[in-house]
């Protein structure tokens, strides 16, 4: 069936049941937006329930977070929205055809999102020192408990009543559900970003053709944004219990 | 109109999509949407079998008032078997997957979907969950009921939850990108001429169910992963032991499962407008609205789900807010059902298979819509819940809507798809069984959930046998019914006559090419001129707007 | 592609931004405004995301189609979260007297 469309333009990554490549692009832009909003909607899921939690048991999500480590997450944050300029310059470099912009800034991509990932495997090993992984071994210890009274206690508000072992235990359970879908996420990102650096190194993509790199950029912000948020609804909201208004 | 096509020439001389390729790979690796709606037609069918053998079951054992035929936990495994395999993998796949996806390519005057490579992954996706369900039942069953709520799902139930979550979560991510493969393509592949208002009614359903896919679909997909997490690793998130809350599942849970019900009717909604129009040779009454009450249905389906939770525990003043705004769905669905009729009125009716389908439809999804009013308000509903009367109103929306509808258009289509007739005489005879067999099978479960028998119970009193009997008979007419089209409708691809290119004389782009239509279906992009439904002759002023 | 090129300098200014709003939002957070706190760490991540979707992700130069899908993915996500909290932050309240 090939060259049957006589309009077609003759790229060989074009597929023959589009009229023309820009019909192409447009259809597979549209279809990575759609792909990304059911993104939203999943991730949605467990921000509704963290929403629900967080309200109910406040005083326990706070002395769950505040266990969380500041200074990791921010440094992970940085280094997260670090890669997604990253990857905008990859992207502009495939856009304006230089290859070697390309290549370099998608491994910086990855070398960036493989430190997330390292930072994020040291907290998860720290949780699991401390027996903060939800589960039948599951401890919060007295020590945590004075710690976050004694912060409690100095502060006036009212929203503080007193902390569940059990409900401690959903603020991790969620910490983990979110954190590990994101993480996963990040896996499947680094696997994308690997498989487009080998084929841009082959000289794959050109600015008449880029759409793999325009689309992986696109996930690879996505998943930035997601921490965006989680960054501050695990780590940072309660902070401010025990200090003075 | 079909003066592009030769008839001339008989199906076996004729390349098309059906001879263009011999062999199982040729099948296994096709990225033809059209082959890939018939592999989704023989899978579907196979699960329907396999739902219609639990729902078997199940109406044998309530034949007598004593639990005699199985043990309670055989019983809550069957009826829930029955209902995950004929929810997830053949009512949400039905119409979309399969006449969707053979049609929808040719009515916007397309060569494919927008991504055949992943269509085909969909189906593989939907094959690969329904494995992973098969596999739970194969080996002891799930005994959640299809709503899997916990905290039965994820501490109490000892069956196999987890290789039937993790299925219907696969087949979800099927649903999802079959949506997405057809949002696109609605939006992307449209002949030239061809605008949003000339587009066939079947269309706009279609692609507000899969708006439906799109936005509810990964919301079910990670509440299932939580349930898994829980269940697996113990780290309840839905746990009350905990603090969790089991009615969040709930919320979670129906904020798809709500919509999913108009995944299932919108696309034989939209089998509705091509059938009524083709066979009262009429332009859709009121076009504009039928389409636009598509999209309303999708959108409002989303703001209703708390009326499956008014006594669950939920606030009383949400249960208010829902009970109101479940009333808003009513308005576009019977915008379409007058709409329809109005379409009937002073066309020149004809009595032929799909259209007695349609007239089923009519009754059948008229009944079910109004007792969902029924379910919808507050203060009847807390006395029906959980009876047989919530179980006869969606079966008559799910079986005698979705499978009436869903059933006309294979008909209605059947020719195009295979290239020839199916018998009439019998295609009619089943029709009938099946709407009897229905009615009968459904109405006395109206008035045994009214007489407060409960649904789930694998014995009940003895006043109730009357109707009981009467149901199970219903669904043995029913059976029959459903086993006719199986028969001729497979007869019919080896012996029956050749139907040419437009055997209903219907409008459309799809009954201008040949049938079955050649692999790549327009050699040259059609330009399409006029509206939907032009069925006036020249003498005949057409509508207007 | 969407023919337009971003200017390099877009990109690094959007990066800065992204990071003052970090530093802000991680010390805004050790300070007490009560209730203040969880809508000032909620606004700063809406405005990092706006800014992430609108020059990293190229929407401010993308078709409408695209606003509408954005749109509808976050409107949902609205619904999810409204609806549900109808329910819990009406569930303590006193029932109707009857």
């Amino acid at each position: 069936m090939q060259d049957s469309h006589t309009t077609a333009a003759h790229h060989p990554a074009f597929q023959h049941h589009f009229e023309t490549m820009e019909q192409q692009r447009q259809a597979s832009t549209l279809g990575m937006w759609l792909f990304l909003i059911t993104e939203i909607l999943f991730f949605g899921g467990m921000f509704t329930v963290y929403l629900v939690y967080r309200n109910w048991y406040f005083a326990s999500f706070a002395a769950g977070s505040l266990t969380l480590d500041v200074t990791l997450g921010t440094f992970n944050t940085v280094v997260l929205i670090g890669s997604s300029l990253t990857m905008a310059l990859a992207v502009h470099g495939a856009e304006t055809g230089k290859r070697g912009m390309l290549v370099g800034f998608l491994i910086l991509t990855i070398l960036l999102g493989a430190t997330f990932l390292g930072v994020k495997a040291v907290e998860y090993t720290h949780k699991f020192e401390e027996h903060h992984v939800p589960g039948p071994s599951f401890r919060f210890g007295s020590e945590e408990l004075r710690h976050f009274h004694e912060e409690a206690t100095m502060l006036r508000s009212t929203q503080i009543h007193g902390v569940e072992l059990g409900e401690v235990q959903l603020f991790f359970s969620l910490y983990f559900a979110m954190t590990g879908m994101h993480a996963l996420h990040m896996i499947i990102g680094i696997g994308v970003l690997s498989v487009l650096v080998w084929k841009a190194r082959h000289g794959r993509y050109s600015p008449e053709y880029f759409a793999p790199v325009e689309y992986a950029g696109l996930y690879w912000h996505f998943v930035d944004i997601v921490w965006i948020f989680l960054f501050p609804l695990l780590y940072l909201i309660t902070r401010h219990v025990g200090v003075h208004p | 109109m079909s003066t592009a096509v030769t008839t001339a020439e008989s199906i076996h001389r004729r390349r098309h999509y059906l001879n263009a390729d011999y062999g199982i790979r040729s099948w296994l690796l096709t990225t033809d949407h059209k082959r890939i709606a018939l592999l989704y037609l023989f899978s579907i069918t196979f699960f329907f079998a396999l739902g219609g053998l639990f729902a078997v079951l199940i109406r044998l054992e309530l034949l007598t008032p004593a639990g005699d035929m199985m043990t309670s936990d055989t019983y809550n495994k069957v009826f829930t078997m029955h209902g995950i395999m004929m929810v997830f993998f053949f009512l949400i796949p039905s119409v979309p997957a399969t006449l969707g996806n053979f049609l929808i390519p040719m009515m916007i005057g397309a060569r494919d979907l927008a991504f055949p490579k992943l269509n085909l992954a969909s189906w593989y996706l939907f094959m690969v969950g329904g494995m992973f369900a098969m596999y739970s039942v194969v080996t002891g069953g799930i005994d959640t009921g299809w709503t899997f709520y916990t905290p039965f799902s994820t501490t109490y139930s000892n069956t196999k939850v987890i290789p039937a979550a993790l299925g219907i979560l696969i087949a979800g991510f099927s649903s999802i990108f079959t949506g997405l493969n057809f949002i696109v393509t609605v939006h992307r592949m449209r002949a030239p001429g061809l605008t949003w208002f000339r587009l066939p009614l079947f269309v706009w359903a279609n692609y507000a169910a899969s708006l439906i896919m799109v936005l509810g679909t990964p919301v079910l997909a990670i509440t299932i992963v939580l349930v898994f997490l829980e269940r697996a690793f113990h780290i309840g998130i839905f746990d009350p032991r905990l603090g969790g809350d089991p009615i969040l599942f709930q919320h979670l849970f129906w904020f798809y499962s709500h919509p999913a019900v108009y995944i299932m009717i919108l696309p034989s909604m939209g089998v509705m407008s091509e059938l009524i129009s083709a066979f009262s040779r009429k332009r859709i009454f009121g076009y504009t609205f039928v389409a636009f009450s598509s999209v309303a249905i999708a959108v409002f389906g989303f703001l209703v789900w708390g009326h499956h939770m008014f006594v669950s525990g939920q606030s009383v003043y949400a249960a208010m807010v829902f009970s109101i705004l479940s009333y808003l769905v009513a308005i576009p669905s019977a915008v379409k059902v007058f709409n329809w009729t109005a379409t009937l009125y002073k066309g020149s009716v004809s009595y032929q298979t799909p259209m007695l389908y349609a007239f089923g439809f009519l009754g059948l999804f008229t009944i079910g819509g109004l007792t969902g009013l029924f379910l919808a308000a507050l203060g009847v509903d807390v006395h029906v819940t959980d009876t047989y009367f919530v179980v006869a109103h969606f079966h008559y929306i799910m079986v005698g809507g979705v499978i009436m509808g869903y059933l006309g258009g294979l008909h209605f289509w059947w020719p195009k798809i295979t290239g020839r007739l199916y018998p009439e005489g019998w295609a009619k005879l089943s029709a009938l069984v099946i709407f009897l067999g229905f009615n009968l099978t459904f109405f006395p479960q109206f008035v045994l959930g009214y007489l407060g028998m409960p649904r789930r119970y694998h014995a009940y009193p003895e006043e109730f046998q009357v109707l009981n009997v009467m149901s199970s008979a219903g669904a043995s007419i029913l059976a029959v019914g459903y086993l006719l089209p199986l028969f001729y409708l497979l007869w019919s691809m080896r012996y029956g006559p050749e139907a040419g290119p437009n055997p209903f004389d219907a409008r459309g782009l799809e009954w201008q090419m040949a049938s079955p239509p050649p692999t790549h279906n327009f050699e040259q992009v059609p330009i399409v001129s006029e509206e939907a439904y032009a069925y006036h002759t020249a003498q005949e002023v057409p509508v207007a707007g | 592609m969407s023919g337009h090129v971003v200017p390099l300098k877009v990109y690094f200014a959007i990066f800065a931004t992204l990071m003052v709003l970090t530093a802000v939002t991680v010390r805004v957070a050790f300070i007490n405004l009560g209730p203040f706190n969880a809508a000032v760490a909620l606004g700063i991540a809406t405005t990092k995301a706006v800014l992430v979707i609108l020059y990293f992700m190229h929407v401010r130069y993308g078709s409408k189609l695209t606003w509408v899908v954005i749109l509808a993915g976050f409107f949902w996500l609205g619904i999810l979260l409204a609806l549900t909290m109808t329910d819990y932050i009406t569930r303590s309240l006193p029932h109707l007297p009857t």
